[in-house]
């Protein structure tokens, strides 16, 4: 251990001397300039554990012990860990229903997360929202939205809330490239835009729609040169590489925080697994998805931060193996829980307020 | 006690909601056109246009625009000129405002409130319908739709003091419409109906501007003698019927009259809670006066066929009452 880190602090004066535009320059070694290992295999962490997690969920749903739509997350990891690692704690997250990923990038606690899969009490929405519903208020977390799109209004309303209220927050907001065609993105980015809004709009472009390809899908396939047509900040990136991710959306959060805009980052990633958990996926062949998954970007950092010498194999695999401990013990915490109760068929579940006048008579069969 | 218009009991509504920092107006012509019915005239000038926010043409994004600031911690109206364009909002309104709070765990809620109108004039089809059933048939809205200024002040405060979305509905033909109103912060509670006008020979249960309708009525049939109980509801959801069915229990036939269409209308929830709880107390089959079943024609002949009068409410009225003795 003592080793290593001496081979880390070794490695991090080098890469300082090194001039960030060389062509050697890699995200890798750009990143060792700002982050230390610590930091580094954090990333990692976040993103085995959103795997690991989403394998658990898939076995569970298999095993009839998670009910409704199941939308994975797996093969998207880096979008998410890269993205959200660059905001802070006052900034704001509205995401998709594919969010168990940004879920757990922003630190809610799985625990609460399975529990929520298996519609306990004690998930993060009390058992009333499901995988498509995670939320946490406390962490700025404003939930999973289940209506294509919809979700870009109201993280438009929280940019600004955070203008009015110069919290000097960022509303980051995530949603994929099948949200891009509907009128409520447009009318997002022109409100954003118009206003000036502290919002960073990330697209995940997994290149399909549900089962409809980009091509078929788009007028344009570029997603964000559409950011062209209101004058407003955009990017394409490479998604699938956490570093890279976070170098670039670092600049869109920046830009947006100093009161510059909004931006545009069309992250191109890849989803390895079905729309659904139901997905027969006939609309793309398995070479195509091999072909993918040889890039894993969990696997790929991996191995980028032994080769560096960030950790060694056998404490990557010690991590791994302590993932799948929390894993496992969410399953158990989510089993072990209380089911919610009946007063969530009330009006006290519905309103905030409770209604003075019932509005269904209690009398009524 | 001051006399003012409902447009004045609003503004003055309005003004008094303005006191909270956290409060801003987001809608269509609201700041630079000067509002499309004047309620908001002068306010870009007093309150800049921070808090006046002059919005697109976009009614999806007025909403989520509203929907969002409330969650995190602002106070927004969303004022939407008319109930017909509430249409392309719905998603918002529907999916999001009325499910926020229960779909996440009740742990955070969306306190904001959404001023629409209904109305007609020779506006045709899709500028003069009410959609009050909609908005009150959703689990998580709270809709109200007062008749008188005293109630649009009262209602308004007090669903601006509400942490849930609350619904409000105006109508374009009672702006002008007058009456006291108590001055500062005055609130009507949400929920709460009230009697217009006490009679014992029929019940009518209405709201909105038909309250007025069938006071008018109420008037014509009092020269002859049959005296006419209104009920106003003031809120759809949550529905208090208990003033209706004690009301309902004393004369024992009951008028319902709705600005809307009458097939799974406002009316027909009405009616039927009537039945429910008031069977025992049922002389005559209850009548309904709402819209005629098309859509609005733009000929004034046509149109006034269309639309509730008073004529219309005394008919229902006489017919009940043929069909039953007096006693």
């Amino acid at each position: 251990m003592q080793q290593r880190r001496g081979t880390v602090l070794a490695a991090k004066a080098a890469t300082k001397k090194s001039v960030r535009s060389t062509m050697s320059s890699t995200p890798l070694t750009r990143a060792r300039e700002e982050l230390d290992a610590a930091q580094l295999v954090e990333l990692y962490r976040q993103m085995m554990l959103i795997r690991r997690f989403e394998e658990k969920c898939q076995e569970m749903y298999t095993r009839s012990k998670i009910g409704g739509f199941l939308h994975l997350y797996v093969g998207e990891e880096a979008t998410g860990v890269g993205a959200i690692s660059m905001l802070q704690p006052q900034d704001h997250i509205f995401t998709h229903y594919r969010d168990h990923g940004h879920a757990i990038a922003r630190g809610l606690d799985i625990n609460g997360l399975m529990a929520e899969l298996f519609g306990r009490d004690t998930g993060c929405s009390r058992g009333m929202g499901g995988s498509m519903h995670f939320a946490d208020h406390t962490k700025n977390f404003w939930g999973g939205y289940a209506i294509v799109g919809s979700h870009l209004l109201l993280a438009i309303g929280v940019g600004l809330s955070c203008k009015m209220q110069k919290t000097n927050g960022v509303v980051m907001v995530f949603f994929g490239d099948g949200a891009t065609n509907g009128g409520e993105f447009y009318e997002a980015l022109n409100f954003a835009q118009l206003w000036k809004l502290p919002v960073v709009f990330v697209c995940e472009n997994n290149l399909y729609a549900m089962g409809t390809p980009l091509e078929v899908h788009s007028a344009v396939a570029e997603i964000h040169r559409k950011a062209s047509a209101f004058d407003m900040k955009s990017m394409r990136i490479d998604g699938n590489d956490v570093l890279s991710v976070r170098e670039q959306v670092s600049e869109a959060v920046a830009h947006a925080r100093d009161g510059h805009g909004p931006v545009l980052v069309e992250a191109m990633t890849y989803r390895f697994r079905g729309h659904s958990a139901q997905d027969t996926q006939k609309y793309r062949t398995k070479e195509d998805v091999e072909q993918h998954r040889s890039q894993d970007p969990v696997v790929v950092f991996r191995r980028q931060l032994i080769e560096a010498g960030v950790f060694a194999e056998s404490d990557a695999d010690a991590l791994d193996a302590h993932i799948d401990e929390l894993v496992e013990a969410s399953v158990t915490f989510a089993d072990e829980s209380p089911v919610p109760g009946n007063e969530w068929l009330t009006d006290r579940g519905i309103y905030a307020a409770p209604l003075a006048t019932a509005t269904v008579d209690p009398d009524l069969v | 006690m001051p006399v003012l218009t409902v447009r004045e009991a609003l503004r003055d509504a309005l003004h008094e909601s303005m006191k909270d920092e956290r409060v801003f107006i987001i809608g269509e012509d609201i700041g630079h056109y000067g509002s499309t019915y004047g309620v908001t005239a002068g306010f870009l000038e007093q309150y800049g246009p921070e808090r006046i926010r002059d919005a697109p043409i976009a009614e999806a994004g007025i909403l989520g625009v509203a929907i969002g600031a409330a969650m995190t911690g602002m106070r927004p109206i969303a004022e939407i000129m008319s109930v017909n364009f509430s249409l392309l909002a719905l998603d918002m309104i529907i999916n999001h405002a009325a499910k926020i709070y229960s779909m996440f765990g009740g742990k955070f809620s969306v306190p904001m409130v959404m001023r629409t109108t209904n109305g007609w004039t020779q506006l045709s089809a899709t500028h003069s319908q009410s959609f009050d059933a909609l908005y009150a048939h959703i689990p998580g809205l709270k809709v109200v739709a007062p008749a008188t200024p005293a109630d649009m002040k009262g209602l308004f405060l007090a669903a601006m003091a509400d942490p849930d979305p609350v619904i409000f509905i105006e109508h374009t033909l009672m702006y002008g419409i007058k009456g006291e109103v108590p001055e500062g912060n005055y609130v009507v509670p949400i929920g709460k109906s009230t009697l217009a006008r006490e009679g014992k020979h029929i019940t009518v249960v209405t709201y909105s501007r038909m309250v007025h309708l069938t006071l008018e009525a109420a008037d014509i049939l009092a020269k002859e003698g049959i005296e006419v109980e209104v009920v106003d509801l003031r809120t759809l959801r949550p529905l208090d019927m208990s003033v209706a069915l004690e009301s309902f229990k004393k004369t024992n036939r009951a008028v319902v009259v709705t600005e809307d269409w009458q097939s799974y209308g406002t009316s027909a929830e009405i009616a039927t809670r009537l039945y429910e709880h008031g069977f025992d107390y049922l002389d005559a089959p209850i009548q309904r006066v709402n819209f005629r079943e098309v859509p609005m024609p733009y000929a004034k002949n046509l149109e006034q066929q269309v639309v509730v009068t008073t004529d219309r409410i005394v008919a229902a009225i006489r017919k009940v009452l043929n069909r039953s003795s007096l006693q």
